[in-house]
């Protein structure tokens, strides 16, 4: 950073980097726990709707749509109003957390789905015809052949919910959006503190596309 | 001994398989031959309990097979099968793909698995592909691999539903010489097939299927030499 830039900081001190750091932390925090309550609760309805047949599409695959095609924004506006009214005063971090999990698992359904549709019946059949019981051919052909298959669709959702954890801000949460916005509001200093909250965010993501490379390389054989 | 009797299978109002009475005994080599969609498939798939039935019964060795309580994980380990389409566990090595059921199935320790594995890949000459990917194998590679997995587990019968009709023509003969060393073996198996030289050459019985029936079976001769259908020799005029 160049001299000339140092009367534009005087405002932001290390003090308010530390506290964008605690904002990064929720956002770590609460899109972690959704992304992995999400592909584990998306993973056992994926394989739901695949097993499902009509009326599993009919009720478990309307209910998931609702979840997928609502903005989430919107989901957690409503949602936040609605936990108290059943009995679940959550707090905004609580309630964030738990819609953008729902949103991650209507998003990872389908793409578990796929995956499981992407084993053909005969391979399947194979394992089965070795005296695989229907866990076994699950747990050691279709996951694996499965997850291959939509490993890079999984990743997308994965750093689309991360993202999406900013519209948690809307709650007063205290993730890194809201703590951005609020200090920007007080230094005048949008650039700055958006570029830091952007690097946060890259940094975040980081480690999801880097598992993904890392699964990638593994799983080439060729 | 597989005893099929007046076995009925459908698809909702597709009657596929209409009445099948056949017999294999232990030592036994039958082939089935027939047009596209006669059932030859779906008759495997019922022996191995892979598709339900309507009607009829099918025994292995006495076991109902579609019997309420029959242990169908542990039936079909004594049923080996190879399928039309090919289907290695393309994630796993081919010593992998062997591996597998015998350890999760059998039980087996690693080593032990991986020793029965090798044994059955250098068995159909894939000694020197053990760490190779299927990706990396031809057609007839990989159904040799298909081949040596159902050994694997040690299987009384073996079923082959077509094994070579997905290969190009120069890589069918390898899959033949495996399938026939297996016969000379002494392997009790049911061969759906369409090469009839093959048929012929391997086969203590030759059963022709017609729209979900035997229309005939018989000794290789009287199949292929003497027909008694005016039906099988139709079809058998048509596939020369
Ligand atoms: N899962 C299924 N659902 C509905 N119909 C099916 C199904 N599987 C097979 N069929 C039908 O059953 C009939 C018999 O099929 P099958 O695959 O057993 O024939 P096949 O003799 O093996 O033919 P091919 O030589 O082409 O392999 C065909 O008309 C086929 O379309
Ligand atoms: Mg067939």
């Amino acid at each position: 950073m160049g001299s000339g830039g140092v009367q534009f900081f005087f405002e932001f001190t290390e003090r308010d980097l530390l506290i964008l750091a605690e904002g990064a932390k929720l956002t770590l925090i609460i899109s972690s726990l959704a992304i992995v309550g999400g592909t584990i609760l998306g993973g056992l309805f994926g394989w739901l709707l695949s097993i499902g047949g009509r009326v599993g599409a009919i009720t478990l695959g309307w209910v998931l749509d609702i979840f997928r095609s609502v903005p989430p924004i919107v989901q957690l506006v409503l949602f936040v109003n609605f936990f108290p009214i059943i009995g679940f005063p959550l707090d905004a971090a609580e309630a964030g957390t738990l819609v953008l999990m729902m949103y991650c698992s209507a998003l990872v359904a389908q793409v578990a789905r796929a995956g499981i549709e992407a084993v053909p019946k005969t391979t399947r059949w194979a394992g089965r015809s070795l005296g695989m019981s229907y866990w076994q051919d699950l747990r050691y052909v279709v996951l694996p052949i499965g997850l291959r298959a939509v490993l890079p669709s999984w990743t997308g959702v994965a750093l689309g919910v991360l993202k999406d954890s900013a519209l948690v801000s809307v709650l007063k949460a205290g993730e890194l959006m809201q703590v951005s916005q609020e200090m920007i509001t007080r230094t005048q200093q949008p650039f700055l503190i958006l570029g830091i909250a952007g690097l946060f965010y890259f940094a975040l993501s980081f480690p999801i596309a880097r598992l993904t490379e890392h699964l990638e390389r593994r799983w080439q054989h060729d | 001994m597989i005893e099929i009797t007046d076995l009925q299978k459908s698809y909702g109002n597709l009657e596929v398989l209409r009445g099948i009475n056949l017999t294999v005994r232990r030592g036994e080599v039958i082939s089935i031959i027939g047009a596209s969609g006669s059932g030859k498939s779906t008759l495997l798939y019922c022996v191995n309990g892979l598709e339900t039935i309507q009607g009829g019964k099918i025994e292995v060795d006495g076991i109902d097979v579609h019997a309420r309580g029959t242990d169908l994980n542990k039936l079909r380990q004594r049923l080996g099968m190879v399928f039309q389409q090919w289907n290695a566990f393309p994630h796993l090595t081919a010593l992998e793909n062997v591996a597998l059921a015998p350890r999760i199935v059998r039980g087996l320790s690693k080593a032990d698995s991986r020793a029965v594995a090798e044994k059955q890949l250098v068995h159909v000459g894939l000694g020197d592909k053990l760490e190779v990917y299927p990706s990396k194998l031809s057609g007839g590679q990989q159904q040799r691999l298909a081949i040596a997995r159902a050994l694997a587990m040690e299987p009384d019968y073996m079923l082959f539903d077509e094994a070579t009709s997905a290969l190009d023509p120069e890589l069918v003969g390898e899959v033949l010489d495996t399938i026939r060393l297996l016969a000379e073996e002494g392997m009790t198996m049911i061969v759906v097939t369409h090469e009839m030289g093959f048929a012929r050459d391997v086969s203590d019985k030759v059963a022709y299927f017609d729209e979900g029936q035997v229309e005939e079976i018989g000794p290789p001769d009287q199949i292929f030499g003497a027909p008694h259908s005016e039906k099988t020799k139709r079809f058998l005029a048509k596939v020369r």
